[in-house]
């Protein structure tokens, strides 16, 4: 069984291995103007208190042409698990029901339930490899504009590592994707029997889980840490900015640098919810942010805040990529079980 | 050896409120080749997808060369399936294929697949896909005869075939079964396809086993009468009427007896096998016509 996988994979695994090689290509043909960039930015020479010079090059990198590929290597790691999902994931079984073959197939000394194992299993493992090897090639290229960010300090790329197109294709979470998108391609054939169709319901319900995701399950993946409620003040000054229904909307907490800031509730001194500043701190004379902040406490506004410290980055990956495992593992499972009991087979 | 190829008992598949196959107690022995007839939608296949294991019972049991319905390795490797439509992996070539076979079964006659092929005159680097439906049926059968089954079920292998493949695919099977003891079962919806081939017949209708047993035997046990037009009820005692028409003068009844109909009143000849599977399938109205006409 696992001859007759390999060979009806073949084409794809041969597709996907010169995808990868002319992915590999075109980065290492663009990373030196990268690499580059880092030089003329002083970057190479640097050894301490290298910060402005990291945060000149990076302004260079999303000046130059170079930033596009950075954008593109996300929208890379957005699209393979989608397209394994369709085009290895959906055709699997319902190829097979389609055209009639998995009666030959069956008919083997082989159990349906081996058949589908190591279906599952290889194809699988083909996958999550492909979306590994996707993620360190476009890793090895960003290296340098990762090692800057961390020199030049926080949102030195103008969005945080939680946003959802940074959380979403780096670190661990697409190997989990790709798990997902395979199963769920795999399942979606089984169920409806013809890769057409399958490919289309995969397509839309692994798009609809990828904005879902970030926007209503990852936040509370592990409990947010909820401040009291706390003077704008001790926010600092750069971690504020005008809010809409909130007079305040918090952009960081000192002391949490990078922390992902998942809400913020401006609490009068009776605890109740205030929705707009005091026209006193509205005023012209106001300075902001500080003395719109100090304006806040002396009218008894405090804030409240939920959010992700940064140091649970990896904690929260490991949380999504085990999350989407097991629901990958599930419709495995339900592929696997729905192989062996099919009774409209014959 | 078993003596017994299939044996079911009350065995009945249901699809929601349908029955596809109901009340099917059968006995087939070994070493026959089984020709199972019907209509579309008889329920062939339904009794073809039990044999495999492809489907499940709803009600009453199957025994499969003594044992289950396939569903171990060691069971499968006893049970060949040419499945209808004689399905074959269109991107994959001849000896793809037979490398499948190779690597899927223990029992697997290398030789005998590849002088098969070689018989057939076909290309092994040829795609599968790019074969005539003739050659693609030779080659699911090559698959079916190459893994050495006690038994090989075959599901309307010929059906979409030109009449020349089709005599080239079952002079195949025929020689096959020279070669080596084996069980087939065969299904089909015409009978004249099957006639030169098997031995043993069974009669699928409306769900329902109509008839079974060696085909000598059936055939040596039903007469088509002539006589004055009469009543059925005045026909010796001991004959079942099957199908029965009349006109002004004359009556015509299909009957089973087996005993000889000794009535001087009577003319007797021996029906072919045709008049017997119709007269059994096709409801009584159709039957007679077809056998009026073919008088």
């Amino acid at each position: 069984m696992i001859w007759m996988t390999w060979r009806q994979f073949r084409p794809s695994a041969i597709a996907a291995a010169a995808a990868l090689l002319v992915l590999a290509a075109a980065l290492a043909a663009t990373r030196p103007a990268l690499l580059s960039l880092y030089t003329s930015a002083g970057l190479a020479a640097c050894h301490t208190g290298c910060g402005t010079d990291a945060s000149r090059f990076i302004t260079s990198v999303q000046a130059s042409y170079t930033g596009k590929v950075y954008w593109a290597g996300i929208g890379i790691m957005y699209l393979v698990p989608a397209v394994i999902g369709l085009f290895w994931g959906a055709p699997l079984i319902a190829r097979e029901l389609d055209s009639g073959t998995f009666r030959l197939a069956w008919s083997q000394s082989v159990t349906r339930a081996r058949w589908a194992t190591v279906k599952l299993g290889l194809i699988g493992g083909a996958a999550i490899l492909t979306v590994g090897l996707t993620s360190l090639l476009i890793y090895w290229w960003t290296s340098p504009l990762f090692q800057a960010a961390s020199q030049a300090g926080q949102n030195a790329l103008s969005v945080s590592r939680f946003s959802a197109p940074l959380f979403t294709t780096h670190g661990i979470v697409p190997l989990g994707y790709a798990a997902f998108a395979f199963t769920l391609g795999t399942a979606a054939g089984l169920l409806l029997r013809r890769t057409i169709p399958a490919m289309a319901v995969t397509l839309a319900v692994f798009v609809a889980i990828q904005v879902l995701v970030p926007m209503l399950v990852r936040p509370h993946l592990i409990p947010p840490v909820q401040t009291p409620a706390i003077s704008a003040v001790q926010l600092g000054s750069a971690t504020i900015g005008g809010g809409q229904p909130s007079p305040i909307q918090v952009l960081g907490i000192s002391g949490q640098p990078g922390a992902w800031i998942l809400g913020d509730r401006a609490v009068g001194a009776a605890g109740q919810t205030v929705t707009s500043a005091p026209s006193a701190c509205e005023s012209p004379s106001i300075s902001y942010p500080d003395g719109f902040s100090s304006c806040l406490l002396r009218h008894g506004i405090k804030v409240a805040v939920s959010y992700q410290p940064a140091s649970r980055y990896w904690e929260l990956q490991s949380a999504e990529t085990a999350l989407y495992l097991v629901l990958a593992v599930g419709l495995g499972g339900l592929c696997y079980w729905a192989v062996r009991r099919r009774q409209r087979a014959a | 050896m078993t003596t017994s190829a299939v044996t079911a008992s009350g065995l009945g598949k249901r699809y929601g409120r349908h029955w596809a196959l109901s009340e099917c107690t059968l006995s087939i022995p070994a070493g026959r080749v089984v020709g199972l007839v019907g209509p579309n939608g008889a329920g062939k296949s339904t009794l073809i997808g039990l044999m495999t294991g492809l489907l499940g019972p709803s009600t009453g049991s199957i025994e499969v060369l003594g044992g289950p319905a396939p569903n171990s390795p060691a069971q499968l490797a006893r049970i060949g399936y040419v499945a209808q439509g004689t399905p074959t992996y269109a991107g994959l070539s001849v000896a793809d294929h037979l490398r499948f076979g190779a690597r899927a079964n223990p029992g697997w006659d290398g030789a005998l697949a590849a002088r098969r092929i070689a018989d057939l005159g076909l290309d092994p680097r040829k795609k599968a896909g790019r074969l005539s439906g003739g050659q693609r049926a030779q080659l699911a059968l090559t698959l079916g005869l190459a893994k050495r089954p006690e038994l090989l079920i075959l599901d309307e292998p010929i059906a979409s075939l030109d009449p020349l493949a089709r005599h080239e695919f079952l002079q195949a099977l025929t020689a096959a079964t020279a070669e080596r003891e084996l069980s087939i079962i065969m299904s089909s919806h015409l009978i004249g396809d099957l006639e030169d081939v098997c031995d043993y017949l069974v009669v699928l209708a409306g769900s329902r086993v109509l008839l079974d047993g060696p085909i000598a035997e059936l055939l040596a046990s039903h007469h088509l009468v002539t006589g004055r037009r009469r009543d059925a009820t005045s026909l010796p005692p001991g004959v079942q009427v099957i199908t029965e028409s009349h006109t002004d003068r004359q009556s015509t009844f299909l009957v089973r007896s087996t005993a000889p109909i000794i009535d001087e009143t009577l003319a007797a000849d021996p029906v072919d096998l045709e008049q017997l599977v119709l007269a059994y399938m096709g409801g009584t109205a159709r039957t007679t016509a077809i056998l009026e006409a073919q008088r």
